[in-house]
């Protein structure tokens, strides 16, 4: 079983490539890449697909998804977030722990990957908690969890406020050779806010929560990788102040990596003048002056990642009262094309720059990289998204596949269609 | 200043941000004319609103504001029904959408809400046929207190044009702040908002640039021509900002030595329930220089008012 895809433009920036090309899968793995394949012995009998001129990339790669299985399955389950994320053009998702009950077991992490595999969409990998029932109390068996298939652990959702507990945790995945990902949120501060407290939540007369919230903790976190030696991915941050923390400590050399949302960078606080929860989430969005440092650095290498922090919620947890509304957004599906709007076509990076924050490095960050994710190299798995950067693309209800519709893009047009995402040379969508 | 053709633009009133000069100044014009029947020896009623169903539905407890508005919706002759929710716990029970959609099916005209939550009305709005009249939303708007505070400033001063009003205490966490802001603002009031910086956000001078913002009472006492006092509301979180309420009245209460530094003619504010000696003291309350109680009677013309312009954008005659 053999496929070339012809007349493509190739990116792929593991290997530093950008230009026209054709790419040939055989047995669900990159046989090669090249400008002319049709008369390599390889190719013969194999599928042509005509790339039309398309993008052919690495399969997009998210750091942080919740698929809310088990528990919530009437919000997502991993059948459907799998399908938002493929629709999406990710072949990889890592899913939060944060489920009912929390994935800090074997048993759970087991039943996730079982899922996973019978929807046969993208690949999944569990995130394990931190805290044992994400109590903040005392360690999860990550040992033993990361055998089962964990690649990273975090408590997200909650930020882990105990910084001894933090500590032993950094401490003790060095072994592991895992991130600790870190919600961070100092939840003295953030107190009953639910937007970003500024000129917007004065004016408004909401409760704030400000960006020392999460400086605080990104600060504490950071000196606490720095003394134990852990490795500490810092999930969306949202501030000036925080990246430029990021970028001190990669510029000491520490094994601090960081990510951000795309609402982060597309959306300001300014958006909850008319109270609508479909702009609430947590961290917040901030303001004009946080979104340029995002931008910064992310044109800059401090951002490792753009990861979505895929958070659906039904109708009822969002039509209600600001303050009660559920924290959270969709995003797997409006990533690549708010990426491509928003920081490719505005020209903050390139087009390779774009995908590469959307796979090489991110599947870096949680050392997928070394089970041949993320990367198009010949004898690695054919996990890939073919996507026409200039079609638009609408965002309503029938665009997204997540069982929620709690986007803040809703009637947004954005460039960006993805003509078709494939994992293990199977194409799994269009 | 109300044209011939002026229509009143607003479906609800949600609070004094949507409001331009031209409707804020329609609706005090308006209520200067039901004030005339509030005065009336005998009848104080009209029939403007006769056969339309008003629904109070009051979320946060409240005895003046629901009182004044019922009083106004009594001489505007309305069919009125009180639907009192107990909200202590917002998050049991029936949603506020559900609570809406129960009341819309009995075809209400005008829905007057008070709720603990900022946009609570805003979310409403987009469920409802009914006008929704705002009669507070947690920390955000208050609009008829602002209208009825500018009403009895407009009635003693003439204009608000270039008013020196200071508005002093728990500015964070008030809704009459807010509204107040967008409309002294609107009308060319030069405002100045005092109190210890937990309680005044700095972040407001983006939003309203013309006010200032002190944290010194008494310099700023010399300067005003109104100076409206705010509820110190200890029992609703002003005191995690502050030490104490004996520092409290040290530093920001209105008492006779305070008043020996404002003009002769300064007048006193304060939308109520006053705390007699923690922000002001009796003798200052009670003294020459309040309208707090014109404020109450202004209360009622001005909510006339609002009801009628809802239901009668175009202002047909009041009979």
């Amino acid at each position: 079983m053999s496929l070339l895809v012809k007349n493509v433009r190739l990116v792929d920036p593991a290997q530093n490539l950008d230009g026209p090309g054709s790419l040939l899968v055989v047995e669900g793995v990159v046989a090669a890449m090249g400008a002319d394949l049709e008369r390599d012995p390889l190719a013969a009998g194999a599928e042509i697909l005509d790339g039309g001129g398309a993008v052919l990339a690495p399969g997009f790669v998210d750091l942080h998804v919740h698929f809310r299985e088990p528990g919530q399955t009437r919000k997502e389950s991993i059948e459907s977030g799998s399908r938002a994320a493929v629709a999406g053009g990710f072949s990889a998702v890592c899913a939060m722990a944060n489920t009912k009950p929390v994935n800090d077991s074997v048993a759970i992490t087991e039943m996730m990957l079982t899922r996973a595999a019978k929807a046969g969409l993208c690949r999944y990998f569990p995130i394990g908690t931190v805290s044992r029932e994400m109590k903040g109390e005392e360690l999860a068996d990550m040992g033993t969890l990361k055998a089962a298939g964990c690649v990273a652990f975090s408590d997200d959702g909650l930020p882990i406020g105990n910084a001894s507990l933090m500590r032993r945790a950094l401490e003790y995945t060095r072994w592991l050779d895992v991130p600790v990902v870190a919600h961070e949120e100092d939840r003295e501060l953030a107190g009953k806010g639910y937007m970003h407290e500024g000129a917007v939540s004065a004016s408004l007369g909401c409760l704030g929560i400000p960006a020392a919230a999460e400086e605080a903790m990104v600060a504490r976190d950071i000196v606490l990788a720095e003394h134990t030696g852990g490795h500490l991915h810092l999930a969306h941050l949202s501030t000036k102040g925080s990246l430029r923390m990021v970028r001190d400590a990669k510029a000491r050399g520490l094994a601090v990596t960081c990510e951000v949302t795309p609402h982060h960078f597309a959306l300001s606080d300014k958006e909850l003048m008319k109270f609508d929860s479909d702009f609430k989430m947590n961290p917040p969005l901030r303001t004009e002056a946080d979104i340029q440092a995002v931008l910064e650095a992310i044109a800059d290498g401090t951002v490792d990642a753009i990861a979505t922090d895929h958070a659906p919620h039904g109708w009822d947890d969002k039509e209600v009262e600001l303050p009660i509304a559920a924290f959270g957004v969709i995003g797997l599906e409006t990533a690549l094309p708010l990426t491509l709007e928003l920081l490719v076509n505005r020209k903050v990076i390139s087009l390779a720059k774009a995908i590469s924050l959307l796979s090489w490095e991110p599947a870096k960050v949680f050392h997928l990289d070394r089970q041949g994710l993320g990367c198009l190299r010949p004898g690695t798995s054919a996990d890939f998204v073919l996507f026409d950067p200039n079609a638009q693309v609408q965002v309503d209800r029938a665009f997204i596949q997540s069982k929620s519709y709690n986007t803040p893009f809703k009637g947004w047009s954005l460039p960006g269609k993805v003509l078709g995402t494939w994992v293990g040379g199977e194409r799994v969508w269009g | 200043m109300t044209s011939e053709r002026y229509v009143f633009p607003h479906k609800h009133l949600l609070g004094i941000e949507p409001l331009s000069p031209q409707d804020i100044t329609a609706i005090l014009d308006q209520a200067r004319a039901f004030e005339e029947v509030c005065e009336r020896p005998s009848i104080k009623i009209v029939p403007a609103l006769r056969k339309k169903l008003v629904v109070n539905l009051f979320f946060e407890n409240s005895t003046r504001t629901r009182n004044s508005f019922e009083i106004a919706e009594k001489r505007l002759s309305a069919e009125i029904i009180n639907f009192d929710a107990d909200t202590s716990s917002l998050n049991k029970g029936e949603t506020l959408i559900d609570t809406a959609m129960n009341l819309e099916a009995m075809h209400p005209d005008l829905i007057v809400m008070r709720h603990s939550a900022p946009g609570a009305h805003a979310l409403l709005s987009r469920h409802m046929k009914a006008s929704i009249v705002n009669a507070g939303d947690g920390a955000h708007e208050h609009p008829t207190q602002a209208l009825l505070d500018a009403y009895t400033l407009r009635k003693h001063f003439g204009s608000l044009e270039g008013l020196r009003v200071a508005i002093v205490g728990d500015i964070r966490n008030s809704r009459v702040v807010r509204s107040n802001l967008w409309l002294l603002t609107r009308m060319g009031a030069k405002v100045t908002l005092v109190g210890p910086p937990t309680l005044v956000p700095q972040e407001m001078k983006a939003t309203w640039p013309s006010i200032d913002i002190s944290h010194d009472f008494d310099a700023v006492i010399p300067e005003q021509d109104a100076i409206m006092m705010l509820r110190a509301q200890f029992e609703r979180g002003t005191g995690a900002y502050i030490p104490g309420q004996g520092e409290y009245s040290r530093f920001f209460q209105l008492n006779p030595a305070r008043m020996k530094q404002a003009k002769r003619d300064v007048v006193v504010l304060h939308p109520g329930p006053i705390n007699r000696g923690l922000e002001i003291t009796s003798d200052v309350a009670d003294g020459p220089n309040n309208l707090i109680l014109d404020q109450v009677t202004n209360g009622v013309p001005v909510r006339m008012a609002v009801l009628y312009l809802l239901s009668h954008p175009h202002g047909e005659q009041v009979p």
